[in-house]
């Protein structure tokens, strides 16, 4: 088991967005989360990558405990080492506008993890021509479309080598003609069996790409399953209306 | 008093003025960043007192911070002010200074968004390689315009130094003048500064334009 969630709750102020959550995440496994906005989505990606810190519940990764119990978390030594673990794109993409799109890429490599620089250049260079990007490698954020520099996001987070990669809705911020690039080489990843969470508002492409759908609501899961059973036979109301808002 | 020797007699006073103005930068600058970072601080004691000193540092004038610095050892601790003059200059300079670089800092730091910290936590960065590595840089480049300002206000303001007596050229064309009885040397002084304030925006344009690889 790569990720365990367990019982999350997670509270801002009165507002209790996550409401005893839990998401086990096997190694290969690619899980979509949808889910209508404001439902939690992002609370528990942002949980699960210690950006939040929970109110209750247990996450492990690979068996090593981030957090247990009343949201006791783990020494600063050992989130440091556990955030190896994972890697995030964020919706925004947040890549850094003063360093090339290859600086993106390999500083965090090299100055955290400690990775030899040559190997690092390497990996790299290989993610890059992975995303179609080779020619872009000197390029700043700033000169790329938003699809190019989602990819460079993408690739930022697997150069790091994580066990696995959460995805925050990757395409919500593109325009609608750049988000097939985008999904395109998530889609790779999953045929590469990289193990992967993705909050997404694609329903095709969730039907398409995933091994399991999670659909959300109210910080609660409401249904799970094969993306067959989820989005062809929902057994839950709450689940069809949501569904239908998207067919047409 | 022929022109050459009341030029050269200023030369030095336009000498003092560039080791007040540069000593001040290399002074205030980073005492700017270590203000800015206590004003920020979580410990609510101390960014209160950080801003209450800021607000009196820059709601105060400068030249009466110069007598503080330059008399107060002596009024509050009856101690020799013999050679303190420079030193007190410098230290009214860079505390004063230091207190604006400081807010416009903070300004730049926060104006960077929130994602870029999240993004370095989640890759691992310590807060320290967060802060150095990937918002330093940025807020440097936002600032840079309002740094900018506060150099060429810096050119100008070293001529308070004549307060406490100091020969820098603001100084010296008072007393060359005086005695001279001409006009000159305000000449002389006022081409001084206007070339010494181009050379700064000269230079610092040239920053900005090392910077606008990116926005
Ligand atoms: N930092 C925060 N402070 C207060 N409320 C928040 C914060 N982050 C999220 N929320 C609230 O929590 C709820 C769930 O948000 P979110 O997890 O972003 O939902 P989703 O990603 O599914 O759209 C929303 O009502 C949102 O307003
Ligand atoms: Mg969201």
């Amino acid at each position: 088991m790569i990720l365990e969630m367990k019982n999350i709750r997670k509270s801002f102020g009165s507002l209790q967005v996550l409401r005893d959550i839990s998401l086990c995440v096997d190694s290969g496994e690619a899980v979509s989360i949808i889910g209508p906005s404001g439902s939690g989505k992002s609370t528990l990606l942002r949980c699960a990558t210690f950006l939040e810190r929970v109110d209750g519940g247990e996450i492990r990764y690979l068996g090593r405990a981030a957090c247990t119990g009343e949201g006791e978390y783990a020494s600063t030594n050992e989130l440091r080492e556990l955030r190896r673990a994972f890697g995030l794109v964020f919706q925004s993409f947040n890549r850094f506008p003063h360093y090339s799109v290859l600086k993106n890429i390999t500083e965090a490599p090299m100055l955290v993890q400690k990775r030899d620089k040559e190997e690092v250049l390497e990996t790299a260079m290989g993610l890059l021509r992975k995303m179609g990007l080779e020619s872009k490698r000197n390029a700043y954020p700033c000169q790329l479309s938003g699809g190019q520099q989602q990819r460079v996001a993408i690739a930022r987070a697997l150069c790091m080598k994580p066990d696995i990669l959460f995805f925050d809705e990757p395409t919500s911020a593109l325009d609608p003609e750049l988000t097939g690039e985008v999904l395109k080489v998530i889609k790779q990843l999953a045929e590469e069996n990289m193990t992967m969470v993705i909050v997404t508002h694609e329903m095709p492409f969730a039907r398409a790409v995933s091994d399991r759908v999670i659909f959300m609501d109210g910080g609660v899961i409401v249904e799970q399953g094969e993306p067959e059973q989820v989005f062809g036979q929902p057994t839950q109301e709450r689940t069809k209306q949501f569904l239908r808002n998207y067919e047409r | 008093m022929s022109f050459s020797t009341m030029l050269s007699t200023m030369a030095a006073g336009m000498l003092r003025t560039c080791a007040i103005f540069f000593l001040t930068l290399l002074g205030s600058l980073p005492l700017g960043l270590g203000i800015m970072l206590l004003r920020r601080s979580k410990n609510r004691l101390v960014s209160s007192l950080t801003r209450v000193f800021i607000a009196v540092i820059r709601g105060t004038p400068l030249m009466l911070q110069l007598l503080v610095w330059y008399f107060g050892p002596y009024y509050l601790f009856g101690a020799s002010i013999k050679g303190w003059r420079f030193p007190a200059i410098l230290v009214a300079f860079i505390v004063n200074y230091a207190a604006y670089f400081a807010e416009i800092y903070r300004g730049g730091v926060e104006s960077i968004g929130v994602g870029q910290y999240e993004a370095a936590e989640v890759l691992g960065y310590s807060r320290s390689q967060t802060f150095l590595k990937i918002i330093l840089p940025q807020v440097i480049k936002r600032i840079l315009p309002s740094i900018t300002n506060e150099f060429i206000t810096l050119v100008k303001d070293t001529s308070m130094a004549f307060t406490l007596a100091y020969q820098e050229v603001f100084s010296l064309a008072k007393q060359i003048s005086a005695s001279q009885t001409s006009f000159m040397p305000f000449v002389i002084a006022g081409v001084f500064y206007f070339i010494a304030n181009y050379a700064v925006a000269f230079a610092m344009e040239r920053c900005e334009k090392a910077l606008s690889y990116y926005n």
